[in-house]
């Protein structure tokens, strides 16, 4: 989970809301405090130390394997954040501060030792993690682009997310001034908690399928499920076509099965940016986020009509702007 | 003296043109675009389009010929006035460079995949 882009601080589709950010962190929004949370991490960290602690003795290789399984998704889950305070409840703080200085060392030492066991004795897992890499380093030309005006990522996989837990926090039994950040996350805790409708419902995630792109000889590329994912966003194929060609500086046509032929070598993750500015610019309602929205035009400007809130606006017509000269002069008199 | 209130005014006089002096209602209003095109390959070409007047082009092509290190060009058209051309996909070093130069940066459009 990439903090930028999920905190999405710098997206500038407006202030996200603890509320968002919890829906969109579900369960793990637990572990990703501010950074002022001190004591909390303390505490988080101080857990951890415990658990481990208990769980070196059964050294065997394999248990300590599945225990470290366990133990990630270990500070999420509400049984051990509920014996944490238990034991941690009659420490104050300058304690606490000085318990995690000193206990910072050796847990991360252990941590490194747990890591590289589960590397060694995992080579399928390590192999794994090279590809990634590999891929990672592919599509890197692409990651310079500027993520925060692409929006969410629609295409990504909807994941269902995590129930929180209330009432179990760590810094609830102690008597210092609760911040506001830790107020506020426990009351979308309990929130949710008491209605789980709300996360899944109302924070049901917008997906479409990504594209699906395939090169067709050498100088075409043939976007063939565009007819699915208008559909799905509710928008006229021309107006997507039109976007994608003025937005890639291209051309293209639509062939016998209604698959898109876009002139020149697009991979699928190219088509899928686009697309994505093509969400945030004529799918979401600027208002409410929503994606249930409907394109009109009038009088030759077109007019987003938000489904489920009611708002109104002009958006920018589709406008292809200088296209330079590309391929041989001949060709492009010959068809004038 | 003069009271403001007696003045007379006219609700229906005619306050001449709304639109003023933007005369192309309803397209992006004096964005700078960033746009790429594909050539044969792996080549692109990066144009930039719709500088203020302020700017000199011809200066600012040279600056970014060295900076770049890329050969560009400066191309005259009808409708979009002088646009700038450069060889390879400079669109994130020209924002780069125009906004340290000050141009804000929601002015700037970058277009493509």
């Amino acid at each position: 989970m990439d903090d930028t882009t999920v905190n999405g601080d710098s997206v500038n589709m407006g202030p996200t809301t603890m509320h968002e950010q919890m829906k969109q962190n579900g369960g793990a929004a637990v572990e990703e405090e501010p950074k002022e949370d001190e004591d909390f991490k303390a505490m988080f960290g101080d857990l951890k130390k415990k658990k481990k602690k208990k769980e070196i003795p059964l050294d065997l290789l394999i248990p300590s394997l599945t225990l470290i399984q366990e133990e990630t998704s270990g500070p999420s889950s509400p049984v051990p954040a509920a014996t944490a305070p238990a034991g941690a409840e009659d420490l104050d703080f300058s304690d606490l501060k000085k318990k995690k200085k000193t206990s910072k060392k050796k847990p991360a030492f252990d941590l490194e030792a747990f890591e590289k066991e589960l590397h060694e004795s995992d080579p399928k897992a390590a192999a794994k993690e090279g590809e990634e890499d590999e891929v990672v380093e592919d599509g890197e030309h692409l990651n310079e682009l500027d993520e925060t005006e692409l929006g969410d990522n629609v295409f990504a996989q909807s994941e269902a997310p995590a129930g929180l837990d209330a009432g179990n926090e760590p810094w609830l039994k102690s008597d210092r001034d609760y911040t506001y950040p830790e107020l506020l996350q426990r009351f979308y805790a309990s929130l949710h908690a008491s209605n789980p409708s709300l996360l899944t419902s109302t924070g049901k995630r917008y997906t479409i399928v990504p594209p699906s792109v395939q090169r067709e000889g050498n100088k075409k590329s043939i976007f063939s499920n565009i007819g699915d994912i208008c559909k799905r966003m509710h928008r006229q194929p021309e107006h997507v076509i039109q976007f994608l060609f003025s937005e890639m500086g291209t051309t293209g046509s639509v062939d016998g099965q209604g698959r898109l032929v876009i002139k020149g070598r697009f991979q699928q993750k190219q088509v899928e940016n686009v697309l994505r500015r093509y969400i945030v610019e004529y799918v979401t309602c600027k208002t409410c986020k929503s994606f249930d929205t409907l394109l009109t035009k009038e009088n030759r400007i077109f007019f987003m009509t938000c489904e489920s809130c009611g708002s109104r606006r002009s958006v920018n017509a589709i406008k292809t702007g200088f296209q330079a000269q590309v391929g041989k002069r001949s060709k492009t008199k010959a068809a004038q | 003296m003069s009271v403001q209130n007696l003045n007379t005014f006219d609700p229906f006089a005619d306050e001449g043109d709304v639109l003023g002096n933007t005369n192309d209602v309803g397209s992006q209003q004096n964005y700078i675009h960033i746009r790429i095109q594909q050539r044969n390959g792996r080549k692109t070409l990066t144009t930039l389009q719709g500088l203020p007047k302020e700017y000199d082009q011809k200066k600012l092509l040279k600056a970014f010929k060295k900076e770049f290190a890329c050969n560009g060009t400066l191309v005259e058209d009808e409708e979009m006035g002088q646009v700038i051309q450069l060889q390879g996909d400079q669109r994130l070093k020209i924002s780069n460079f125009l906004t340290e130069e000050g141009i804000p940066k929601a002015t700037i459009k970058v277009h493509g995949f």
